[in-house]
């Protein structure tokens, strides 16, 4: 199965990102390189609200991961509550 | 109160709802560039965009972007971050960006505007419009960060100048001119899907995180800001794709035809990648191929598996793109070295220690074909034999890269390939380029090459030295040749404190 990726610009608002991330998605790999943090998962990859929004201890609208995403793999699927990166295999 | 609107509603009241029928105009006469490819669109109805972004969130997640990165700007300047970089050689790797990159954010920027016109799908072409004012911010953004450095190195002062006339950045150049000069389709899977979905993730992030690696905050901050526009261009790209290949069987293999012919034409402009990524950076975060691996072969194998449902298989070339990673960073820098004196920037022999990371990092060939040479350099330069090619490269009709890479079955034997047109012949670097040229003949036999109009006199002259002092505006013995004893190299000394 192929992998799905994201990464994030490596700065605070990230860190509770990749936590919510890690907590929803045991099975992801996160790789820190200079600056940026890379995780990637096959199958299918979830950055939920709530989770986002308990770790930062305040709202957060899923459409604020533009400001600091710098890329990402996969087919988009985006809502009010998640987005989701996977592959049609 | 009146209940929020979710992201879907508001994407469709705000941007499907803003399309209109034509009742009293033909709309095959307000969409007249949307046929002619051969392009079959049955209902535009059905294109999707996931990220649903209105223009409204638009502008608000776009200035604070703005408003972050200019922050850091003027921090970065206030600093002196220029002092920073881990090394001086590593500025010349940004003179390439300016000279050779930003500018193709401002033809992005057009292409995105036009295309962003032409078709007649609303949610398209909202999606284009967004698209092509952030490339318009890229540019501008780009040449701002850059600014600074342009007070202290030399070789930024002229970049757009030189983007329309210097040898190797007609390569960029023609690349844009290509995509833009085909239909809009064409430019979408050239730039929207290619380029975009797996090409320029190979220099906005792996490089841009060596940018930060090398302690240059401004480039590191505008790359990542750029590069998160990037993931909606990403996005963008592969819907135009899935779109195209759903809405008719027809489509399947014009679009193959061009996934073929942009993958090749994107790898070929990458090569200045590669070898800033090897080369020019002082402080490695990762090689070349390692890059190529991850960001091409991995990411773009995947979005390969997901699109063979449609029928569409893996770029012609691939082969030959795979073999590739092990030599073009080699090749490219060992002939800007040779031809120092003509380029825009200044270009060096690899310390010891990065010959050692290279044989590391290149097992299979670099001890076998390119160290031995960097060993001649080094011996020629003790003697005090700098060595500067005389002659002007052959170019490739396609590409208009010189004639620099090998048979990639014999990496000593350089690839050569030729077809005559009208009487004419013409030479290519490769088969991919070749075939490409003979696709489209009437398009590439216009090619402006830069070595046949040096040699046709249309770039003033007569030698070398007035060509590039006069025609391209380069200071000379401060733009060009190598990075020891350049001024760029004695004021830093000056700046460091050491003889």
């Amino acid at each position: 199965m192929s992998k799905v990726y994201i990464a994030l610009q490596d700065n605070d608002e990230s860190r509770y990102i990749v936590e919510a991330i890690e907590e929803d998605n045991p099975e992801a790999t996160v790789i820190h390189m200079p600056a940026m943090i890379r995780i990637e998962m096959e199958g299918r990859l979830t950055v939920n609200r709530e989770t986002v929004e308990e770790k930062m201890g305040r709202d957060w609208d899923v459409q604020e991961l533009h400001l600091n995403l710098i890329t990402l793999g996969g087919n988009v699927d985006e809502d009010d509550d998640s987005l989701s990166l996977h592959w049609n295999e | 109160m009146a209940k929020k609107l979710n992201i879907k509603d508001k994407y469709r009241l705000l941007t499907r709802d803003l399309d209109w029928d034509f009742s009293y105009e033909d709309r095959k006469e307000a969409f007249p560039f949307e046929e002619f490819e051969g392009i079959k669109i049955t209902d535009w109805s059905k294109w999707e965009d996931p990220f649903r972004l209105t223009m409204d969130s638009y502008w608000k997640y776009q200035a604070e972007k703005e408003k972050k990165l200019y922050a850091i700007f003027d921090a970065f300047s206030q600093n002196n971050g220029h002092l920073n970089v881990s090394d001086p050689r590593y500025v010349n790797a940004i003179k390439i960006f300016l000279t050779g990159v930003s500018p193709l954010e401002y033809q992005a920027y057009q292409g995105f505007a036009h295309v962003g016109r032409q078709f007649g799908g609303v949610g398209a072409r909202v999606a284009c419009q967004m698209q092509s004012l952030d490339e318009l911010r890229h540019v501008q953004t780009q040449i701002h960060a850059m600014s600074h450095y342009n007070k202290f190195f030399d070789g930024f002062q002229d970049y757009s100048h030189m983007h329309d006339r210097v040898w190797y950045l007609s390569v960029p150049k023609s690349f844009f001119n290509d995509a833009r000069a085909a239909g809009p389709f064409e430019f979408m899977i050239a730039i929207g899907f290619s380029f975009e979905y797996v090409l320029t993730n190979l220099l906005f992030v792996p490089f841009m995180s060596g940018a930060a690696h090398n302690g240059d905050m401004a480039t590191v901050t505008f790359g990542f800001s750029a590069q998160s526009d990037e993931a909606r261009h990403m996005t963008l790209g592969l819907e135009v794709i899935k779109f195209l290949l759903e809405q008719h069987e027809d489509n399947v293999p014009i679009v193959q035809k061009w996934i073929d012919k942009w993958f090749w034409r994107g790898s070929r402009l990458l090569t200045i990648v590669a070898m800033m990524m090897d080369y020019m950076l002082p402080n490695k975060v990762m090689s070349w191929k390692e890059a190529w691996e991850v960001y091409f072969e991995e990411a773009g194998g995947a979005l390969f598996k997901d699109l063979a449902r449609y029928g569409i298989k893996m770029p012609k070339y691939a082969e030959t793109i795979e073999k590739e990673k092990e030599h073009i960073s080699h090749q490219a820098w060992w002939t800007f070295y040779t031809h120092g004196h003509a380029a825009g920037f200044h270009t060096w022999i690899p310390t010891d220690e990065e010959l050692d990371w290279l044989s590391e990092k290149y097992p299979e060939t670099f001890d076998k074909y390119y160290r031995p040479r960097w060993e001649l350099a080094k011996k020629m330069e003790a003697e005090g034999k700098r060595f500067y090619t005389k002659a002007l490269p052959q170019l490739c009709t396609t590409c208009q890269i010189p004639m620099l890479f090998t048979e990639m079955d014999d990496p000593t034997q350089i690839c050569y390939r030729d077809t005559v047109y009208n009487g004419d012949r013409y030479h290519f670097c490769s088969d991919g380029c070749k075939d490409i040229f003979e696709d489209e003949p009437e398009k590439y036999v216009q090619s402006w090459l830069p070595v046949h109009q040096i040699f046709q006199g249309n770039c003033g002259g007569p030698d070398v030295e007035n060509v590039l002092a006069d025609f391209y505006r380069m200071n000379l013995g401060a733009d060009n040749m190598d990075m020891t004893d350049s001024p760029d190299e004695k004021r830093w000394k000056q700046w460091k404190g050491v003889a």
